[in-house]
């Protein structure tokens, strides 16, 4: 302890705790890997206009159920369309679906563990005995009915996904809640004047922020699935717009999965890669806020 | 203003438990007046602390003021709708914590604390005229190079320094009263005094009353204007600084004054209250200090002694205060309880 000056840091105001982060998260291989695919796969579906050759949705008789060439890259399906072309653009969907989903589940479930968290006693136990009920629920079910009730849009699947899966990012934010509750600075600012709202604002969501960012980051993951699921059954992404699930949907046929690969092995692999991506970032940025949890330390 | 700032009667203070209901602070009274400094003295569970908190409205379930009345400015504050409450907590009434590192906020910097201070109590000041206003906060409190400190963590203050970004805290919006619940408890000795130094000169330059919460006499000598000495959740005797240090009338006064240590005396030993304070779950009959009162007779076993003026404003709970005229008269009442 000194009561001189201490020599400062290099670094932007409020950098320093952050900066830390992002040098373990760089350091982490599968992370960067994962971001860099990820990266990759965000920048087509934002260019694809620009990349693709054909319109994903036009119909061309003529050139139906050709295999990869030169013009289709990676064939055509069975009325036509361009397998990359429509590949590219569900892909657009995905992440869409993907990132609105996880952000709408996000916020609900901050909203709702801050709550529960800071004023404990009957909000606590309304809003967590909600989020047991919920995740009591199988998804997909719960989904299905929703859209077979309200009829199937990427509205409804955007509502839907975040509406079954607040509860995880709900609970994660009511424990940092918890553990910060008995705080001397929040019965500090409490002291101050400040009311429920300005705590979770300016205490509560700084602190649950890298947790949540994890959280955010699987959920895009699970939304992801969860998408492709639904429009794989036909609740989701409504044709001729084309999503991975229903992509595989149109190639749900022996015949085809047999002698057409190219109709279901682009979907498959963009689901498969893309979520794994997806994992791989959340792993490391988990790894990267809070070293402690992290698996298999390396260095 | 006429009057008292602020004016507690009658408070009382319980907790409930597995146990049954703890009554931690038990029909407790005092006054503030403007620009005073109060010493609340006491030891650690005597009830200060929750006194402090019901003063703010901040007494939350289990805990319950059961009755009562805390008077600020004439109006009691448990009438108030905790709209209006909130607006008293910080700009008319602030307080300052024992252990600065707990009460800030580890991962903001110091001047986005101080910021939300300020900006608490007045929404039109722009986040860039809020730090400013936090570094000459801090200037104010005698933290050198403001400028470069409110950028930092409190990490990277020292606990003095960080005691002063809490005064600064505290004084940031001209509070009338301010709290401060063992101030220098949690600092290093050697910073203990600047501390208090500057909490006399932002008291002294800002007209704030005080209400100085302590178990430390020698921070009471040093600050307070009238004491206000706790125990079990009563006051047990209450009057100006110097009457307390020179005519305690009060047998656990008087053994908190004898367990100081002295410049000039030469004792091998220092004298301790024997025993320790009671379990507030189970307190025991009559007066909560007979266990350990070397006064102590039948009569305080059973009968409750009612806090009463034995001087023009010097009050006792003590059965047998006559007994205790003074250090001298002290002595004889330990010769007539054996």
């Amino acid at each position: 302890m000194t009561t001189t000056s201490l020599p400062r840091r290099s670094g932007p105001r409020g950098g320093r705790p952050r900066s830390r982060a992002l040098r373990r998260f760089t350091r982490n291989r599968p992370a960067m890997a994962g971001a860099v695919v990820l990266a990759v796969i965000v920048l087509l579906a934002v260019l694809a206009p620009l990349i693709v050759a054909h319109p994903p949705d036009a119909v061309n008789l003529e050139a139906a159920r050709q295999g990869p060439s030169a013009r289709y890259w990676l064939g055509t399906d069975t009325s036509g369309r361009d397998v990359f072309a429509r590949t590219v653009y569900a892909g657009r969907v995905s992440l869409l679906v993907g990132l609105l989903a996880a952000a709408l589940s996000v916020v609900l479930g901050t909203v709702l563990g801050a709550v529960a968290g800071l004023f404990g006693r009957w909000a606590d136990t309304v809003i967590m005995r909600a989020a047991d009920i919920v995740m009591s629920f199988p998804a997909v079910v719960t989904i299905m009915v929703l859209a077979g009730i309200v009829g199937p849009s990427v509205t409804i699947l955007v509502l839907a996904i975040g509406v079954t899966q607040w509860p995880v990012a709900a609970r994660v934010v009511r424990g940092v809640t918890m553990s910060l509750r008995d705080r001397e600075y929040l019965q500090a600012a409490r002291i101050s004047g400040a009311r429920a709202l300005w705590l979770i604002r300016t205490h509560v969501v700084p602190a649950a922020l890298p947790p949540v960012t994890v959280t955010g980051t699987l959920a895009v993951a699970q939304a992801i699935m969860l998408e492709t699921t639904m429009s794989f059954l036909g609740l989701g992404v409504q044709p001729p717009q084309a999503s991975w699930g229903n992509m595989l949907n149109d190639a749900q046929n022996l015949t085809l999965i047999q002698t057409m690969p190219w109709l279901w092995i682009p979907p498959g692999i963009a689901i498969a890669v893309t979520v794994l991506a997806v994992n791989f970032v959340g792993d490391g940025l988990r790894d990267a806020v809070d070293p402690r949890q992290a698996a298999g330390v390396r260095r | 203003m006429t009057g008292p700032l602020l004016r507690v009667r009658d408070l009382s203070v319980e907790f409930a438990g597995e146990e049954g209901t703890v009554r931690a602070v038990d029909g407790v009274g005092f006054d503030v007046a403007p620009g005073e400094v109060l010493g609340l003295v006491g030891e650690s569970g005597s009830g200060k602390s929750v006194t402090a908190m019901s003063v703010l409205g901040l007494i939350r379930p289990p805990g319950r003021i059961a009755g009562g009345r805390v008077e600020f400015r004439g109006t009691d504050l448990r009438t108030l709708p905790e709209r209006e409450m909130r607006r008293i907590r910080g700009a008319e009434i602030a307080m300052v914590f024992q252990d600065p590192m707990t009460a800030l906020n580890p991962v903001l910097t110091i001047g986005a604390q101080i910021a939300e201070a300020v900006r608490l109590h007045d929404r039109k000041v722009s986040a860039r005229a809020a730090r400013a206003r936090a570094a000459d906060l801090l200037r104010a409190v005698g933290v050198p190079d403001p400028g470069q400190r409110v950028r930092q963590y409190p990490h990277e203050f020292s606990g003095g320094m960080r005691q002063r970004a809490m005064v600064a805290m505290a004084i940031a919006n001209g509070p009338a009263l301010i709290i401060a619940d063992e101030p220098t408890t949690a600092l290093d000795v050697t910073v203990q005094a600047q501390v208090l130094a500057l909490l006399s000169t932002a008291q002294r330059e800002t007209g704030a009353a005080t209400v100085l919460i302590t178990h430390d006499l020698g921070v009471v000598a040093e600050m307070a204007d009238r004491v206000v000495v706790m125990y079990a959740g009563r006051v047990m005797e209450h009057a100006d600084v110097r009457t307390i240090f020179d005519r305690p009338r009060h047998p656990y006064t008087r053994g908190l004054l004898e367990s100081l240590p002295r410049l000039d005396g030469d004792a091998a030993e220092l004298p301790a209250i024997p025993g320790t304070p009671p379990g507030m779950a189970d307190p025991p009959d009559g007066c909560p200090f007979h266990p350990r009162c070397p006064m102590a007779r039948d009569r305080c076993r059973t009968e409750r002694p009612p806090l009463r003026d034995v001087a023009a404003g010097h009050a006792s709970a003590c059965h047998f205060h006559e007994e205790l005229g003074g250090r001298g008269a002290a002595a004889a009442g330990e010769e007539s309880h054996a």
